[in-house]
């Protein structure tokens, strides 16, 4: 539970960030909030030859308005989004999967921008931020900014859009105000412990109708997934237990969850259109 | 020194035994401001560090550590070949047949390996950090042989052998017949002649420890003397083992375990990097230290439970139970350890529970597997023998349309009929099952419960309700030095205490029941408060170091209070009979015309005049007035051996909601009310319960040693050996009637292993009752919910689990290194 030896760097600024990035050699590995990178890095399955710490990188952290969005930190903790008075005005969907992650040490310095960047499939936010489109900021080398919505950003297990050089800033999120609801349904087998399958399920109500529906997917797959089948099911669909559960039993389409200790992909995709009626009905306010 | 003449008052003195208190060493435990092993740090210390074999079953073909004797401050590395000559072999203390067969354990691997984990090479360098990562250049190859993974193949016929050496993968058959024993009538004759009879296959699954302190060991060097601090549980036993298999002579190792977090029978070990440590001290002439990572821990420290067992009862229509057969494969891992053979042994004499069998088979199979070797884990064969009864119990009441409880009741022993010996040979000395189970019953609310059951299956309710039992019973407070040895059992159970009465009045407590976390010093403190009438807070308890407590047999099987407790009592009595002596003298009285009571010693009918015993503690050192003919001291110690165990039981009732639609299976209530005998301090046992219960609950839910098809440990971190928090817990209602125990004078039965052991089949049972109806009659622990699901869904018992980990981590499995990327 030793890590190998590594040079590290603690930037104040993006700028000195972006430059350490580029000095730190063949493999450089930036810190958020360290709570996936220190644990790998004990166990030596990364030895990285320089870890860039981004916990001093003040600008990166906390939550504002822009228009219609929210843009959150890179470096915003967990906690600091449970304490944050805008998500919890338009940013409920992404307060509620917080609230599940792992444990209140973790959440202390684990950050969002972290989380984003990791894209573990069974991280809480990742299924989150596809749900919303989330846009993500990447600086890169010279401190040029670049935006990658959702649906690009996250590639493949453990693997983001991000490349070699790059560092992601900022996470644009439309705000989710009045009319909308939502809900975060997880399941785990212990109350520290990473998804099973989680869905994150945000439904806009007129009246008797569902007007806009964004589900993620969190563990059906390599990356984070959308149930379009039954976002699509649910758009113009009444509210009713029916409806919704009809079009949750499409929630597994198009999934490849893996098979491990706690699930075979059989049972994921059970749980998955299980979950996704549930998630659908509280959102919903059934 | 004078004499006091102050006014007595009739207050009878406010006694200590009972007394809630807060126990005195938990601010330095919680805080860590204390000795851990692993904050030793002596002068010129070298650090170790382990290779570890990445294959379970293999000769090692090539190693070359020609490379790691080169890297920075490193000191030396050595191989299995560089000790082969002088290690010996890992002690077994409990050789439960005559002919059992022990291929013998070497601390690090000479030619082959049996586990993923074993230990091929140690480094020893100037900082912990230098030698891991030496570890890393070392060079080494493996021919793979054949892995013995699951002891029902094991045990076939030509199967494949963990040890050439021996003939087959069974190490030893061990047999109780109650018929032969002459405690029950034939179990064949029984079983031909029964009405009933209901058989099952249950598996108590591989468990381990997960201590909250890794093991840690540390060697200090003073020219051929060695001492040797560590992590354990059993430091006495070290000792003389110790010596034993490093030749050290005995009175040149001294051990010490400091305070130690936490052990759960995980650290009732003689661990081959303890053996390892003082033969690389020696070999140096250096003092050495090791610390285990977690990962270390839960691949490398021995694991507890793994047992397939074949349950067969008999019974007459009306419930009366009329003979229980009993057929175990016991894995013992790839070596015997301390007492991985004896166990499920000790098992034996659970099995029958509470009820009155007259007839009664078991017969056990020790087995080899190219796994870690199992020894203790809490309760230590009683949990694996309740759960089996328990759960047929249940089995046999559905097959006879009877409610569980009735069953129970028809064939449990009545209060009246205690003392009684049952078919085990066993005579259980006190209790009242009746009445625990109607507090337990009434804790529980369970009419109400029952009746939400029935809405529950007849509104078809996606979410059911089941209730289960557990009325069970154990043999604790280890043990009758002549029963163990009628059990081959290595040593005694006997235990020592001294008391040293300080000049100034106070007392130091001396005791070999070496606590690891159990509370013992508060606890022994109530009791030396009591008998020699001294303020609480004047006495200290010393412990765990061999210098100090010469002689012990450390802490196990319930055994501190009731074995070592008692021995605590005889001490003090034999203070204050020394004391009495020199009370007479002083107060120109007659022994026989004292009365000794708040500490105090006065003479009869002459209220007023006294004399404390902390006062003659300073009269006997100054010594310059006491009778002749006795010695200037008032110290004493005493060794107790019990004549008898002692049984604490219980009624445990579990309600349990399971989610029909994920098979999320989530205890509802959760109440118990346990005879554990005289309480000397309620809040130790109720944390003695809550950690008890915790245990006992993971593993009917949450806790499982899974290994892959090649043998490595798939849960190898604690993301996927899934151990709960107070979180996943529910709020535990428990109680207490109270029958003391007759064997010990403090009427104390011991409590430390009894959550643990009557929980899992309580929660099994209430799982299966909740589902039993959707045609489930078997799930395999831990009830995960996707076994729960199958259960229900499709059928069986839900299956064994994909030996893949989680992908947290990028689905770390075991190496030589500890690690590897297995995606």
């Amino acid at each position: 539970m030793i890590p190998a030896a590594f040079a590290y760097a603690r930037p104040t600024t993006v700028d000195e960030a972006l430059q350490a990035i580029a000095a730190g050699g063949e493999d450089v590995k930036i810190m958020a909030g360290g709570q996936s990178l220190i644990p790998v890095m004990r166990l030596r399955l990364a030895a990285p030859e320089t870890v860039v710490d981004l916990t001093k990188v003040a600008e990166l952290r906390g939550v504002r308005e822009d228009g219609d969005s929210l843009v959150i930190g890179a470096m915003t903790t967990h906690s600091d989004i449970l304490r944050d008075p805008l998500i919890a005005q338009y940013g409920k969907l992404i307060a509620e999967a917080t609230e599940t992650v792992a444990d209140p040490a973790v959440r202390h310095r684990g950050t969002f921008g972290g989380a984003l960047a990791h894209a573990d499939p069974a991280g809480d936010l990742p299924a989150v931020a596809l749900a919303l489109d989330a846009e993500f900021v990447i600086a890169g080398p010279g401190g040029a900014r670049r935006s990658v919505p959702a649906a690009a950003f996250f590639v493949d297990y453990l693997t983001t859009a991000l490349e070699d050089g790059e560092l992601l800033v900022e996470i644009r999120v439309p705000k989710l105000g009045e009319g909308w609801g939502v809900r975060y349904e997880k399941f785990n087998r212990v109350a520290q412990a990473w998804s099973i399958v989680a869905v994150a399920a945000t439904v806009r109500r007129e009246g008797s109708t569902i007007a806009e529906a964004r589900i993620g997917l969190t563990n059906m797959g390599s990356t984070p997934l959308r149930a379009t089948a039954v976002e699509q099911a649910l758009v113009g669909a009444d509210v009713s237990l029916e409806t919704v559960t009809a079009a949750a039993a499409q929630a597994a389409e198009g999934t490849e969850p893996s098979s491990d200790l706690n699930a075979q992909a059989d049972y994921r995709q059970h749980l998955a259109r299980v979950l996704t009626g549930r998630a659908v009905r509280a959102a919903a306010g059934l | 020194m004078t004499l006091t003449d102050e006014p007595t008052t009739a207050e009878t003195p406010v006694k200590e035994v009972g007394n809630a208190r807060l126990r005195k060493e938990d601010a330095r435990l919680i805080t860590g401001k204390t000795s851990w092993t692993d904050n030793m740090v002596l002068p010129g210390m070298l650090h170790m560090a382990f290779l570890r074999s990445p294959v379970a079953h293999g000769t090692i073909s090539h190693l070359d550590v020609s490379a790691a004797k080169d890297r920075p401050n490193v000191v030396a590395v050595f191989t299995g070949q560089d000790f082969k000559d002088e290690q010996g072999s890992i002690p077994c203390a409990w050789p439960v047949t005559p002919d059992m067969v022990n291929p013998g354990h070497p601390s690090i691997a000479v030619d082959t390996v049996n586990h993923v984990g074993e230990a091929v090479a140690i480094v020893v360098a100037r900082t912990r950090t230098a030698a891991v990562d030496a570890v890393e250049a070392i060079d080494v190859d493996y021919e793979t042989l054949p892995v013995v993974l699951d002891m029902e193949q094991a045990v076939e016929d030509g199967a494949d052998l963990v040890h050439a050496s021996t003939s087959s993968n069974t190490s030893y058959h061990f047999v109780f017949d109650a018929g032969e024993a002459g405690t029950g009538t034939d179990t064949d004759a029984a079983f031909a002649d029964a009405e009933v009879t209901v058989s099952r296959r249950f598996v108590q699954q591989r468990l381990i420890p997960a201590f909250m302190e890794p093991r840690s060991a540390v060697v200090g060097v003073q020219g051929d003397n060695y001492t040797l601090w560590s992590a354990t549980q059993i430091p006495h036993i070290l000792r003389v083992m110790g010596a034993l298999t490093t030749g050290i002579p005995e009175h040149k190792l001294r051990v010490v375990a400091p305070d130690v977090g936490g052990g759960f029978g995980g650290k009732l070990q003689v661990c081959p990097e303890e053996i390892l440590a003082l033969l690389v001290a020696r070999r140096l002439g250096k003092p050495v230290k090791w610390t285990e990572t977690r990962s270390e821990s839960l691949m490398t420290a021995h694991h507890g439970r793994d047992q397939v067992q074949f349950i067969d009862v008999a019974a007459k229509k009306d419930g009366t139970v009329t003979g229980l057969r009993v057929r175990l494969l016991a894995d013992m891992g790839a070596y015997l350890r301390l007492i991985t053979p004896g166990v499920p042994a000790l098992g034996a004499f659970m099995f029958p529970g509470i009820y009155k069998f007259p007839a009664y088979r078991f017969e056990c199979d020790g087995v080899f597997t190219n796994k870690v070797p199992t020894d203790a884990y809490r309760g230590a064969g009683r949990p694996e023998a309740t759960f089996a009864i328990e759960r047929i119990m249940d089995e046999l009441a559905v097959e006879l349309a009877m409610d569980p409880m009735e069953l129970r009741r028809k064939n449990w022993i009545n209060a009246e009929e205690f003392p009684f010996t049952t078919v085990a040979g066993l005579q259980y000395d006190s209790g009242d099952y009746e009445q625990a189970t109607q507090a337990a019953l009434e804790l529980l609310g369970y009419d109400e419960l029952r009746a939400e059951q029935k809405q529950r299956r007849e509104s078809n309710d996606p979410v059911q309700l089941g209730i289960g039992i557990s009325t069970f019973t154990e043999m604790c407070g280890l043990a009758p030095s002549r029963v163990l040895g009628s059990l081959s059992f290595g040593a005694g159970g006997w235990e020592q205490a001294s008391i040293r009465m300080l000049p100034t009045g106070k007392v130091e407590v001396v005791t070999g029941s070496t606590p690891h976390g159990q509370g013992h010093e508060t606890a022994w403190s109530q009791i030396v408060a009591d008998e020699l009438g001294v303020p609480f807070d004047d006495v200290e308890v010393l412990h765990g170091d061999t210098a100090i407590s010469s002689r012990g047999l450390d802490t196990y099987g319930s055994r501190s209070l009731v074995v070592g407790g008692t021995a605590v009592v005889k001490a003090a009595e034999k203070v204050v009979a020394k004391a009495r002596k020199i009370a007479a003298h002083l107060l120109e009285a007659s022994e026989d015309d004292l009365e000794f009571s708040g500490g105090k010693f006065s003479v009869k009918g002459t209220p007023g005049a006294g004399l404390g015993i902390q006062e003659i503690a300073l009269a006997i050192f100054a010594a310059h007035d006491y009778p002749e003919g006795i010695e200037p001291s008032i110290d004493a110690e005493a060794a107790f051996d019990p004549v008898n165990f002692s049984f604490p039981h219980g009624t445990h009732l579990c309600a349990m909601e399971v989610d029909t639609e994920t098979g999320f299976v989530k205890i509802r209530k959760y109440a118990c009310v346990d005879d554990i005998g005289n309480i000397v301090n309620p809040i130790i046992v109720e944390g003695q319960m809550h950690g008890g219960l915790a245990q006992g609950i993971s593993q009917a839910l949450y806790e499982e040693a899974i290994y892959d098809a090649d043998g490595n440990l798939t849960t190898g971190t604690f993301v996927d050996y899934l151990v709960p928090s107070a979180a996943d817990l529910p709020t535990f209602h428990t109680g207490n009637t109270t029958h003391a125990a007759t064997s010990n004078p403090l009427g104390a039965k011991g409590v430390g292993e009894a959550g643990c052991i009557a929980s899992t089949p309580a929660v099994v049972n209430a799982a299966l009752d909740a589902v039993r109806h959707l045609g489930v009659s078997d799930i395999l622990m831990p009830l995960t919910p996707e076994r729960v699901w199958r259960a229900i869904h499709q059928g069986g018992d839900g299956g064994a689990r994909v030996a893949e980990g989680s992908n947290a981590y990028g689905g770390a499995t075991t190496t030589e290194t500890g690690y590897e990327e297995a995606k």
